[in-house]
């Protein structure tokens, strides 16, 4: 089974339907996404080459159940073992995988779960990807929150008690630049301990500006490694330039940021490469910058608005959970996130094997915590949200559950310094 | 024994058992005092800085001496800023020295570590300083006004025991400062080894913190580092490490 991923809303003008239909069927009508556009910074790095290598030599069948007992037999997991762990032939090998993560989830981050939120301040998008929501073609109610729009969700927010957050918009530049960002990010050091940005990709000093705002952690989503694929779901706009949102992380981290998050968006393409590659593009980026912190997450693909039919594929739970207890095993310090996308009892048996931070209290779309925190009703200015959410537990509800499987559910383990 | 203290920067301690910070909880801390006999704990400040009910500085019962570090700190200036911090926010002056550039290990950067030591031992501070088991840098450290200096036994978490051993012994031979031996101790064993050998203390988290019954491993503990405290009083410490003695005198056969 394929995914559906072409709706066309009849609120486009014959002219936007057109190219629409161009893009999507004449591959001579698309940029080459390996080009920067103007103003893209290009930096000097090894790291790609190295990742891409790795993962275009990854054959997973060859692996057998003979790799994957001594990839579990030894003390260090070598990208070789890592490899077998991902593969095919560790399917049967779960529960013992299970156990293993348990122990390393144990020795490096106790019985501890973090807990975040997202917050979208705006939803336009200037980029034509086919799976996602926010997609400039898909009709949707679009938002951008002013300043004290944004203070009045922050507030609604931090008095439920939630201590990070992670800022969101949609990818526009020219709807939601830098210094916006900037200011959302100064207004979340006020509520919040720790604050996090998922936006399109920028510059070297745009990270350090941002940095200097209050944000700390930097999370960019490759979606897929697969080069081929990636030109096909991206078909228009800056997010296409593919080596760009590669070398985002690195950016961040020379522009002063403590801590990156990565990961492929599982159901795109081949996961089981895609998951070797994010790993690893984690591994050789921490060898790079020790001092670094690193987390991964491991989002599947989710219905939107306008298009129920989209889903992970072949990505059912097992192999979700293959995956984290993998990348639990090769990577024992990085963070593991799970959001929301996942069901209620996923997360529950996940953070006692390899996560280490859910988010809580979640909303996709754009202004709505009010109404959706204290029951207010909503006056039609919310903007739509960029997929389905599947776990809507509370904060308070959420702390409650992860109290009750006997975790130490943590809200804060941070300083800006 | 009744006059075996631990003496840190002109404060006495009974206690020879440390609780550290990396996994915390409410229940660790109860086992800690009450089962280990904790008389510090150590605190992250980065865990401290929370709007959470439950603070953990609520949970430190009275007459407990906080010790907190400066985990997160990446360099000497970030980890000055973190002690100052504590500081403003009640902990005391008691702080331990954390400096990691390394996020995959969290080993601690000695060169760094001497930096933030002078900075704080200059400000006032009781300064304990997390390092790896180098003489050099652990003479840096008495220079630049240490209390204490906490070598590590293997990397944090592991529970690999004294993996460092050797160097250890150099540290608690030559240096005149209390020897508190940090990270990487996970069975009562390896804390009773590390006191015959002379440590003055030992820091323990993890292998309390994933032990099966906590107050009983709290409780073993306590017992292990008091009979390696007394061997090593005793004298049969040095005795045991270096080879027993032969029973007939290898000089008997000298005449004059």
């Amino acid at each position: 089974m394929e995914n559906q991923f072409f709706v066309d809303s009849e609120h486009l003008s014959s002219e936007a339907l057109a190219k629409k239909h161009r893009l999507e069927t004449d591959p001579s009508s698309r940029k080459n996404p390996m080009e920067y556009l103007p103003g893209m910074e290009v930096i000097e790095s090894d790291i790609c080459a190295k990742v891409m290598a790795q993962m275009n030599s990854y054959h997973y069948v060859q692996y057998t159940a003979a790799d994957v007992k001594a990839a579990l037999e030894h003390d260090t997991c070598t990208i070789e073992d890592f490899k077998a762990l991902l593969s095919p032939a560790a399917e049967p090998f779960l529960e013992q995988m299970a156990q293993r993560a348990r122990i390393e989830t144990s020795k490096h981050f106790g019985n501890t779960v973090y807990l975040f939120t997202p917050l979208y301040i705006a939803n336009y998008c200037e980029n034509y990807c086919v799976y996602c929501g926010f997609n400039c073609y898909n009709h949707i109610r679009r938002r951008k929150l002013s300043v004290d729009q944004i203070e009045k969700e922050m507030k609604v927010i931090a008095d439920s008690g939630m201590e990070e957050i992670l800022i969101l918009t949609g990818e526009s530049r020219s709807q939601s630049d830098v210094g916006y960002i900037g200011d959302a990010c100064r207004l979340a050091r006020k509520y919040f301990r720790m604050v996090g940005l998922e936006i399109y990709p920028v510059n070297t000093d745009e990270y350090k500006y941002l940095h200097e705002c209050g944000a700390d952690y930097v999370t960019v989503f490759q979606e897929t490694y697969d080069t081929d694929q990636y030109e096909q779901l991206h078909l228009l706009g800056h997010k296409r330039v593919w080596p760009y949102r590669f070398d985002a992380q690195e950016r961040a981290l020379r522009g002063g940021m403590r801590g990156v998050a990565f990961s492929a968006l599982l159901g795109l393409s081949d996961f089981r490469k895609d998951a070797l590659a994010s790993a690893l593009h984690v591994y050789y980026l921490q060898r790079k910058y020790p001092y670094a912190e690193m987390s991964l997450s491991c989002p599947r693909l989710r219905p939107i608005i306008n298009n129920e039919k989209i889903n992970p594929l072949n990505v059912r739970e097992k192999q979700l959970c293959q995956v984290l207890c993998a990348y639990r095993i090769f990577l024992p310090f990085v963070g593991i996130t799970v959001s929301s996308r996942e069901s209620a009892a996923f997360r529950n048996g996940i953070v006692k094997i390899a996560a280490t931070k859910v988010s809580a209290g979640v909303s996709t779309g754009i202004g709505d915590h009010e109404s959706k925190y204290t029951g207010k009703e909503t006056d039609d200015l919310q903007g739509d949200e960029q997929f389905e959410i599947d776990d809507s537990r509370s904060l308070d509800k959420m702390y409650k559950d992860i109290a009750e499987e006997g975790l130490q559910p943590v809200l804060n383990d941070y300083l800006y310094v | 024994m009744n006059n075996d203290k631990l003496i840190i920067g002109g404060h006495e301690f009974n206690s020879r058992f440390i609780l550290g910070s990396g996994k915390y909880s409410m229940k660790l801390i109860e086992a800690a005092v009450k089962d280990a006999g904790a008389e510090i704990i150590t605190l992250a400040v980065r865990r401290a800085n929370t709007k959470e009910q439950e603070s953990i500085l609520d949970y430190i019962p009275e007459g407990i001496t906080l010790l907190p570090n400066t985990s997160g700190a990446r360099n000497a200036e970030e980890a000055v800023r973190i002690a100052r911090l504590a500081r403003e926010i009640g902990c005391g002056n008691f702080v331990k020295i954390e400096i990691m550039r390394d996020s995959k290990y969290l080993l601690p950067d000695n060169a760094e570590t001497v930096k933030a030591t002078e900075i704080l031992a200059e400000e006032g501070f009781v300064v304990m300083p997390y390092m790896y088991p180098d003489l050099n840098a652990a003479r840096d450290l008495v220079n630049a006004g240490a209390a204490s200096v906490m070598p590590l036994a293997s990397p944090i978490g592991s529970n690999k025991g004294l993996a460092t051993k050797e160097f250890i012994q150099i540290l608690i031979d030559e240096i005149d400062l209390p020897i508190i031996v940090d990270a990487g101790i996970g069975r009562p064993s390896q804390a009773c080894e590390a006191m015959e050998m002379g440590a003055a203390a030992i820091m323990a988290n993890t292998a309390l913190a994933t032990a099966g019954d906590l107050p009983m491993m709290a409780s073993a503990f306590k017992n292990a580092i008091e009979a390696g405290r007394k061997a090593y009083l005793s004298g049969l410490g040095r005795v045991l490490t270096r080879g027993a003695s032969a029973s007939d005198p290898l000089t008997g056969f000298l005449r004059d």
